[in-house]
């Protein structure tokens, strides 16, 4: 009797093993797609990472966006604006007609609700969410108003030109009002947008399904159902993909990238993102880890000279990266492409430092982050070529690392003499690298981002005129002089910016890479 | 029994009390702050001012232990720092997955580690006990990322038969109830979920269970060993009881009392997550949990999932010891 009930259950999961193997016929036309981490929270305005963020941009809209593939701005939910003479007020006309995915409508009580919860903080929603993004890039809105229901008027505090930019990010994309209202503090995991896709559920470390808004006011989606599943390990994400149970995926692992080449039924998108990853050297003569040699353009033009950053691309990057001759990305509006960077040449280097009364080279440190970051994946492993690379022209630099916290609050007070640092691109304009990287405003020791403590006057005076000048064409014009200068004066060595790469199963179409590396699937296909 | 169990009881709130200060300042001591780690590589000094503020952290040590502590009686281990969920809420989410994943690996451990353990007792010094203890060796050693990824090579990629990771497709649904989907998709009625969610179990499990298993045979080995030698066995032997009588009801009964003490350790480790088994199969258990959180520099949340642990750990071990009276019943409480 034992016997018989032993084998019935063993051919009951035997046989379990291959029911259900497939999935049933009359599914909707589904895109599951692969995500290295899961999201934090789903409220646009109080989120920082970015795997929320690829979530919701499928889920929200801003009054602008970018046009796909592109840095640049166009309408979106606001049909157009104007600006005041003063490059002060903002005055946003809204597209009528568009309804939240909760049937709310879309106006300028919505508009005026999703901006001032982050600003004010009276504003009875203020205290449900940190809005750490309103803080590192909105602070120069001074208040968001109603002037009709469909017209909004924003007031700066100052002319900020790069604010049209701003207005892209996810951080201003709008909410719906009464679902926040219904909500309370729990919205962030109920969020409603007016998005081509709505949000249907979240199963916390697992995955996130959205289905196809059929009420969207624009083009509407081409899927029936998109499904963030989270796989952390990148091996696992390129196995599943293999085996079908996924249709894309994120953050391959680069070792993989040779066979997926080869694999006839997968296609890698990639193309360099905004950010940049750099060498920074200290040049700032008030702070602690300031070192004299430093102080000598000549110097820094030799270890510019002196680093082969071709190879640490090639090797260590592993084709997942371009090199950096500029701050700023090449996908980025405002390039400067006819700087010609510095190339690897230790001889000139060796010259150069001789020239500058360092003929034996120096001592000196070499700090590099104990994290992988978007725009660096192994800085201690680039960090130890660059030493290889010093060492031959004779340039002593000892490795330090810290703790990821206490290594930028070190940087931030400046007691490196050199550090690899990076920087992913708040929103995609010239003024969120040269400004808040390399102007004399950004170098205030303790909380710099400028961490070469480079304080070059003509840098700031070219980039406050591009603050306040609304002419693109102009702004363009003077933030090619900056990289110049910039060049020129070599407070860093500019090394890669990171490629983003996604792998889709070659029977997904349409799906476009944007530089902000924001994912839109809106007009993606499916072919069975 | 009832003085023993209460006193156990009044242990473990002590014991908990004393993992509660010792998190709490582990989690301090270690560098880096949460203000800083989450702004990244945005520097301004007013905003990890109000971020520290607003949860707390500008207030001396001992306040913050004692604010924590008035609420932890309460049941509020706080608002995770990184999502803004209540982090017990976030704990129970996550415990079902580990618990369920907990159990099958130790199904898996058990059987396949005591019935190896006992035949290789009695097999002694044949082929049979020196592979199997080879194997046992191997499997205490090997590193659990690669038996995980030659299992997900062979059984998902090269035979098609399992999926490579996760809880359950994302083509079936479940509607969740107590959290453990194998109980919910039953409650519910729901087979082919059911079906689902065992064959994601398979994998994860035999990948978690492996140094389990491999412990639990040895140790099941040198215990029969023990057992097959006495007396007794010698008269049920002699008594013409049937070998197999012999060996699972007088020798393995007997040999029971260290498998389980060691079985159950086990178990209370799993318990605490399996951080490598967790990441290679999407598994969104407490391993991971903890580790995002120790990343972030979560306070509220390491310090509630690291008690819960202790809680847990702590009751598995009571109850071991329970299991014991019942078994031999010359223990006595």
């Amino acid at each position: 009797m034992k016997r018989i009930l032993l084998l019935t259950v063993v051919a009951v999961l035997l046989v379990s093993l291959f029911y259900g193997c497939t999935p049933k016929a009359s599914q909707p036309v589904t895109l599951v797609f692969a995500k290295a981490g899961d999201a934090v929270e789903l409220d646009p305005a109080d989120v920082t990472d970015g795997e929320s963020v690829t979530v919701m941009n499928n889920i929200f809209e801003g009054l602008v966006r970018y046009k796909p593939g592109t840095t640049e701005i166009e309408p979106w939910l606001a049909t157009s604006w104007d600006v005041s003479s003063d490059g002060l007020s903002w005055t946003f006309h809204l597209r009528q007609g568009v309804k939240f995915h909760d049937g709310t409508p879309f106006n300028a009580d919505a508009v005026v609700f999703s901006y001032e919860r982050q600003r004010d903080p009276e504003h009875p929603f203020h205290k449900y969410g940190k809005w750490e993004y309103w803080g590192y890039c909105f602070s120069e809105i001074a208040k968001t108003e109603k002037v009709d229901d469909y017209t909004v008027k924003i007031t700066l505090s100052r002319p900020f030109a790069p604010f049209i930019s701003t207005m892209a990010m996810f951080t201003v994309n709008v909410v719906s009002p009464t679902n926040c209202e219904k909500w309370g503090d729990q919205w962030f995991a109920h969020p409603v947008g007016t998005g081509p896709f709505k949000f249907v559920e979240w199963v916390k470390g697992d995955h996130i399904t959205l289905e196809k808004n059929q009420d969207y006011w624009g083009e509407k989606a081409k899927i029936d159902k998109l499904i963030f599943k989270v796989v952390p390990d990148a091996s696992q994400r390129y196995l599943a993909l293999q085996k079908g149970e996924v249709q894309g995926i994120e953050f391959p692992n680069p070792d993989d990238l040779s066979k997926i080449e080869q694999d006839p039924n997968l296609a890698i998108l990639s193309q360099p993102g905004v950010n940049v990853g750099y060498l920074a050297m200290n040049v700032g003569e008030d702070t602690p880890g300031f070192q004299k040699p430093f102080g000598d353009v000549r110097v820094r033009q030799a270890i510019n000279y002196a680093i082969n950053k071709k190879a640490i691309v090639d090797q260590l990057y592993k084709g997942t990266a371009v090199v950096a001759k500029n701050p700023i990305p090449p996908t980025l509006w405002g390039y400067n492409d006819a700087i010609q960077d510095y190339e690897y040449n230790p001889t000139k280097a060796k010259e150069l430092l001789k020239e500058a009364g360092y003929p034996d080279g120096f001592k000196t440190q070499l700090w590099a982050m104990p994290v992988s970051r978007p725009y660096m994946f192994d800085p201690q492993k680039i960090a130890t070529a660059i030493q290889a690379d010093l060492k031959a022209v004779g340039i002593d630099a000892e490795i330090v690392s810290y703790d990821w916290g206490t290594y930028l609050q070190k940087t931030e007070n400046g007691e490196h003499p050199m550090a690899l640092l990076g920087w992913t691109a708040d929103y995609a304009d010239p003024d969120n690298f040269l400004y808040v990287l390399l102007d004399s405003d950004s170098a205030t020791v303790g909380s710099a981002g400028n961490i070469a403590f480079y304080r070059n006057p003509e840098v700031h005076k070219l980039n406050m005129e591009s603050q306040k000048e609304t002419d693109q064409a102009k702004r363009i014009e003077l933030y090619k002089q900056v990289q110049q200068i910039v060049h020129d004066d070599a407070p860093w060595v500019t090394l890669a910016h990171a490629k983003q790469i996604l792998v889709f199963s070659k029977k997904v179409q349409g799906f476009v890479l944007y530089p902000t590396g924001d994912y839109h699937f809106e007009s993606v296909t499916i072919s069975q | 029994m009832k003085n023993y169990i209460l006193k156990r009881v009044l242990n473990l709130i002590l014991m908990l009390f004393a993992v509660s200060i010792i998190i709490f300042l582990l989690v301090r001591l270690i560098p880096g702050d949460p203000a800083r780690t989450l702004a990244g590589e945005h520097a301004s000094l007013e905003i990890l001012e109000t971020m520290r503020k607003k949860w707390g952290l500008d207030k001396p040590i001992l306040e913050q232990y004692l604010i924590w502590l008035k609420y932890a009686f309460r049941g509020d281990f706080g608002q995770s720092i990184l999502t803004h969920e209540s982090v017990l809420k976030e704990i129970l989410q996550r415990f079902p997955n580990t618990f369920e994943l907990s159990v099958f690996a130790m199904i898996f451990a058990s059987l396949i580690g005591i019935s190896a353990g006992v035949i290789s007792a009695i097999k002694r010094y044949t082929i049979f006990d020196y592979t199997t203890m080879f194997i046992a060796l191997f499997g205490v050693s090997m590193p659990i990322f690669w038996l995980a990824i030659m299992l997900v090579l062979l059984f998902s990629i090269k035979l098609n038969l399992l999926p490579t990771g996760g809880r359950i497709s994302v083509y079936y649904s479940i509607k969740h109830i107590t959290g453990f989907y194998l109980i919910d998709s039953l409650i519910t009625l729901n087979f082919g979920s059911f079906f689902n969610v065992l064959k994601h179990l398979i994998l994860p499990s035999i990948a978690l269970g492996t140094i389990p298993m491999a412990f639990i045979a040895r140790i099941t080995r040198s215990s029969m060993l023990n057992v097959i030698n006495q007396d007794y066995i010698r008269t049920a032997r002699a008594k013409g009881l049937p070998e197999k009588t012999v060996i699972l009801k007088h020798a393995l009964k007997n040999a029971l009392i260290p498998i389980i003490t060691s079985a159950g350790t086990e178990f209370a480790m799993l318990m605490g997550g399996a951080v490598l088994t967790e990441t290679i199969f999407s598994w969104p258990g407490l391993g991971t949990y903890i580790v995002q959180a120790v990343n972030a520099r979560d306070y509220p949340v390491i310090q509630g999932a690291v008690i819960f642990v202790a809680l847990i750990v702590a009751i598995v071990n009571l109850i071991v010891d329970l299991v014991y009276a019942y078994i031999d019943p010359r223990i006595k409480y």
